[in-house]
């Protein structure tokens, strides 16, 4: 902790691929995806929470795969593609998961949703139609204060249900 | 918020290249590949860098028996040709979302860990901090003179359990050293290797007639740092035991080999008497401390437990593993 606040901030110009879009960035190296994403991007759909890598609000996909941007680098994935809860949606049109979220009240005080929709699009890419246990694996890394999960279970069968008819 | 400290970040070419900046720097840099562990570290304060070493070169492939450091533990658990206990092991470690980013190098190297040292910066001063980090006494035995944080890697284990080699890169060249060489009984010093030295690969013996089981036992099944585990290799000739390795986990400050309880299940056969002897004799040497999740005497008996699941696991018997209510 001594003198930290004395030390030079060694910032880098990034271009990151967020949603598909590029954007470029001149960041304290120090700063974390999440804290780039929100503070410097705007995008502020992904939650602070622990901070520590142990609830998965702030849950993004990176290369298709969830990881807590709380724990990454922005210079870390320069070159890879990030999505965020705010590239789920096409224009006005809701991603079949936010649609089946809302519509059986898979969210409480939402603040967890972000994360687990994220890490439930990772789920559907790859496994289009989970078991349950299959389900609850993928999410085992995002907290819910609110709502016990089975809602949550039950919005990905849903959409995963509807995505593959 | 718990913010990262400020530090610059050296992106390295090579192993060598990054070998050779550890040198330079000393303990005023660090090497992250995943950061998993490191990043929340960094924020409680618990390691005081000026650099990051970025360690993104590292080989991420997972062939068979032979594991780029930088692979991540969700490739290594996916990958039919590791081990199975190996997988097990990179399966069981953390969260999905940690295992993404976390990789193989980087849990054989994971830090040791304490109740009393994995906490903020304000919380440890508020106690007076401990001898791991900027105080001058264990508070988990104060008249000790060492340091007993617990070694918490899974993959430690199961990879001394399987024989395992590292591929040690350094700025004057490269080394193997078997994985067990790895470690000190050391809660602060826990690494043998020389700090400059870079992970770069994993190699695991294939041997057709090797069973291996990695059994975890931890508060939350989706996430926690292991409380007791057992990694147990077998290689079996029909029913009879050739040679069998136990090690377990987060029972001392390093991955602790149960040598007694191999020896005495070399040329025995399998049975529920001769499995529960052997877990007997294994869990004695595992002397839990209080400076972990749930009590420490618990967690002793346990011991006996997850070993004797563990071979039964390795011997395709397995049924279901330890829970505590409520998993």
């Amino acid at each position: 902790m001594k003198n930290e606040l004395q030390r030079d901030v060694e910032r880098v110009s990034l271009t990151l691929n967020v949603n598909g879009e590029r954007s470029q960035v001149l960041v304290p190296v120090h700063k974390t995806l999440l804290e780039v994403l929100r503070e410097d991007m705007g995008l502020t759909g992904t939650k602070h929470g622990c901070e520590l890598g142990e609830c998965g609000t702030c849950t993004v996909l990176i290369d298709g795969r969830p990881e807590l941007s709380c724990l990454v680098l922005p210079v870390q994935v320069e070159a890879r593609a990030i999505t965020t809860v705010e590239g789920l949606a096409v224009g006005s049109e809701l991603h079949p998961l936010q649609q089946a979220f809302a519509e059986l009240g898979a969210a409480q005080c939402g603040y967890c949703t972000p994360g687990i929709l994220l890490a439930s699009r990772a789920l559907l890419d790859v496994n289009p139609k989970p078991t349950r246990d299959e389900i609850r694996e993928a999410l085992a890394g995002n907290l819910c204060r609110c709502t016990g999960y089975v809602k949550i279970l039950q919005a990905v069968e849903l959409a995963s249900t509807r995505m593959s008819s | 918020m718990l913010r990262l400290p400020r530090f610059r970040y050296l992106r390295p070419k090579t192993a060598r290249e990054a070998a050779h900046m550890a040198r330079d720097l000393g303990p005023k840099a660090m090497f992250v590949a995943g950061g998993t562990d490191l990043y929340p570290k960094l924020k409680r304060r618990q390691f005081e860098i000026e650099a990051l070493i970025g360690l993104d070169f590292l080989d991420r492939r997972v062939d068979g028996g032979t594991i780029g450091a930088g692979a991540t533990l969700a490739d290594v658990a996916s990958h039919a040709g590791v081990p199975r206990g190996y997988g097990q092991a990179a399966g069981h470690v953390s969260s999905p979302p940690l295992r993404n980013a976390g990789t193989a190098g980087g849990n054989l190297c994971v830090d040791t860990r304490c109740n009393y040292y994995d906490m903020t910066y304000e919380w440890r001063k508020a106690i007076g901090f401990c001898l791991k980090k900027d105080g001058d006494i264990c508070l988990v035995a104060p008249s000790s003179p060492r340091c007993w944080a617990v070694s918490s890697s899974d993959t430690a284990p199961m990879a001394i359990a399987l024989g395992a080699t590292v591929v040690l890169a350094s700025d004057d060249g490269e080394r193997e050293a078997p994985v067990a060489a790895l470690y000190r009984d050391d809660g602060i010093d826990y690494l043998a290797k020389q700090p400059h030295e870079v992970v770069t690969e994993i190699r695991l013996p294939v041997a057709a007639r090797t069973s291996s089981a990695y059994v975890k036992l931890r508060r939350r099944g989706s996430i926690d740092f292991p409380i007791a585990g057992a990694a147990v290799a077998l290689e079996l000739d029909g029913d009879v035991v050739d040679s069998c390795r136990i090690v377990l986990s987060a029972v001392a400050s390093h991955p602790l080999e149960a040598a007694a309880a191999g020896e005495f299940l070399a040329g025995k056969r399998l049975d529920r008497d001769v499995i529960q002897a052997a877990a007997d004799l294994a869990a004695k040497p595992a002397k839990p401390l209080d400076n972990a999740d749930l009590t420490h005497f618990w967690r002793k008996r346990m011991v006996r437990v997850v070993v004797e699941q563990a071979i039964q696991e390795a011997i395709g018997a397995g049924g279901s593993t330890v829970k505590l209510a409520g998993q």
